[in-house]
């Protein structure tokens, strides 16, 4: 049975990974992510949980730990925020093109500088092409349900890729809500065993990570990049499963009173709660507007993008982060790539918003919906002074 | 597990390029990467071993007599062996 707790959304978070029962957590810690790790370690220390907590020297040395673990099969798990996640950055692509799949939560921080310890989303953007398998949680109860369904996404058979989940820092981390919080019955009920595609093991010498000349290079990343696509189809196939044993629904794309909505707004993780506020107040005054919250962000759902935005004249996508010197913001860029070749598609507005914790709220959203249509570059700094 | 040697298509590379097999770096012949080979003088030769020791390919051998000569399929003819060996035994002369 299921228990409704009200408890701060980083240490739910870890609660669920320990029900997922992983066998090493190699973590150092970096504010806003750092109450999940050092959660898990009382957790551990408490004896609750059977697995070996590796207090490491750095993130690189998280990551590398979690790819070692993880290549003699272990269920291997870590968390960091920003410059830690900078700092883990070369391990990155080492573990997803070794098809190990590690989980990590992600408490997402701005990048510095200024030096910033805030949530916007700079930090997750820099690895969106790493090879990794990307969820947004847009509040505490998707946090805890998507690190259970990570582990499950990730050791699939037909995926093997490691997976991160996002929360946004503070907003999330630091937020006390309530919350179904699963009993250990039915995490196991829903998440077998790992059972890897080949593990590390002296009797059965295996090569993992081996020199990839120009001659194969071309063919390993085409199967890499099969491998992501690919995997949706697991990740439909866990949210239906969850869906039936626990009885909340997950989607690529959540729609959200989209239905006749000329205007439609665009969100990845906790802003999403915000808008849908926003969208309720002015559907009160007859104003047709809705909100689209990206769930899956790697891989990009593009044939669901398609659909959500049928009908619909305007979309005003939020980024919360900057790609300098770029298209404006990445969701932006991709939603755009999405609907190139439609023939009927909307406007596409992006507002950078929310940038190193500045607070978007109710108000600010109602504005952004009125502002619709009247944006003049390709992307805008909403409420930039000056 | 059967493995090809080497892919030909995408479809054929392993998850993760792993491969299952152990010692399959001698299927690799380093040996065409080599523009100079080093040639061992035994008149001056001592015996010492240390080219053996510092090549960094590991294709240094020991013969009946004690003689060192490079395994010339993996040789690629860094030089080490002969910036290392102190009587000077090893010259690297053009390879062509």
């Amino acid at each position: 049975m299921s228990k409704r707790i009200g408890m701060e959304i980083a240490l739910a978070a870890a609660e669920a990974v320990a029900l997922c029962r992983p066998d090493v957590i190699a973590a150092y810690p970096i504010t806003p992510n750092t109450h999940i790790p050092e959660h898990l370690s009382d957790i551990v220390a408490e004896g609750r949980l059977d697995a070996e907590f590796i207090c490491v020297e750095s993130e690189h040395s998280a990551m590398s730990a979690c790819a070692g673990a993880s290549g003699t099969g272990a269920r291997a798990f870590t968390a960091t925020s920003s410059q830690g996640l900078l700092y883990m950055y070369e391990v990155l692509g080492i573990v997803s093109s070794m098809r190990l799949p590690v989980v990590m939560a992600i408490g997402n921080r701005a990048i510095s500088g200024p030096i910033n310890i805030w949530n916007d989303h700079s930090d997750i953007m820099t690895m969106r092409d790493l090879g990794w398998l990307s969820l947004f949680a847009a509040n505490g109860q998707e946090a805890v349900d998507m690190m259970i369904q990570s582990f499950k996404i990730a050791e699939d058979a037909a995926v093997q890729l490691p997976i991160n989940v996002n929360l946004d820092g503070f907003q999330l981390t630091h937020m006390v809500e309530a919350l179904f919080l699963p009993d250990q019955k039915e995490v196991d009920r829903f998440l077998p065993r790992r059972k890897p595609y080949a593990a590390l093991h002296p009797d059965h010498p295996v090569t993992m990570g081996a020199l990839g000349m120009p001659d194969i290079f071309t063919e390993a990343t085409k199967a890499r990049d099969q491998a992501l696509v690919d995997s949706r189809k697991v990740i439909l196939k866990v949210w239906k499963e969850w869906e039936k044993q626990f009885g909340r629904r997950y989607e690529p794309i959540e729609a959200y009173k989209t239905k006749g909505a000329d205007v439609v707004m665009m969100t990845m993780g906790s802003m999403g709660e915000t808008a849908e506020i926003a969208v309720d107040e002015l559907r009160k005054d007859g104003v047709p507007v809705g909100l689209l919250k990206l769930k899956l962000w790697r891989p990009f759902p593009f044939e669901e993008m398609k659909k959500a935005v049928r009908g619909v004249k305007t979309l005003i996508v939020t980024d919360r982060c900057c790609s300098l010197g770029g298209p404006g913001g990445p969701l932006a860029a991709e939603v755009r790539s999405a609907l190139y070749a439609e023939a009927a598609r909307p406007v596409i507005e992006n507002a950078l918003i929310g940038l190193g914790g500045r607070d978007v709220t109710v108000d600010d959203f109602k504005q952004m919906f009125r502002q619709a249509g009247k944006s003049k570059g390709i992307y805008e700094f909403y409420g930039v002074r000056g | 597990m059967a493995q090809k040697k080497w892919p030909e298509t995408w479809q054929e590379v392993t998850p993760g390029c792993m491969i299952f097999e152990g010692g399959n770096s001698r299927e690799y012949h380093t040996g065409s990467w080599r523009a100079q080979r080093p040639v061992w003088d035994n008149a001056k030769c001592i015996k010492c071993g240390i080219c053996y020791i510092f090549c960094p390919e590991a294709c240094v051998k020991e013969d009946a007599r004690g003689y060192f000569a490079a395994d010339l399929d993996y040789c690629k003819g860094c030089g080490i062996c002969a910036h290392e060996c102190w009587p000077g035994a090893i010259t690297m002369i053009e390879e062509g």
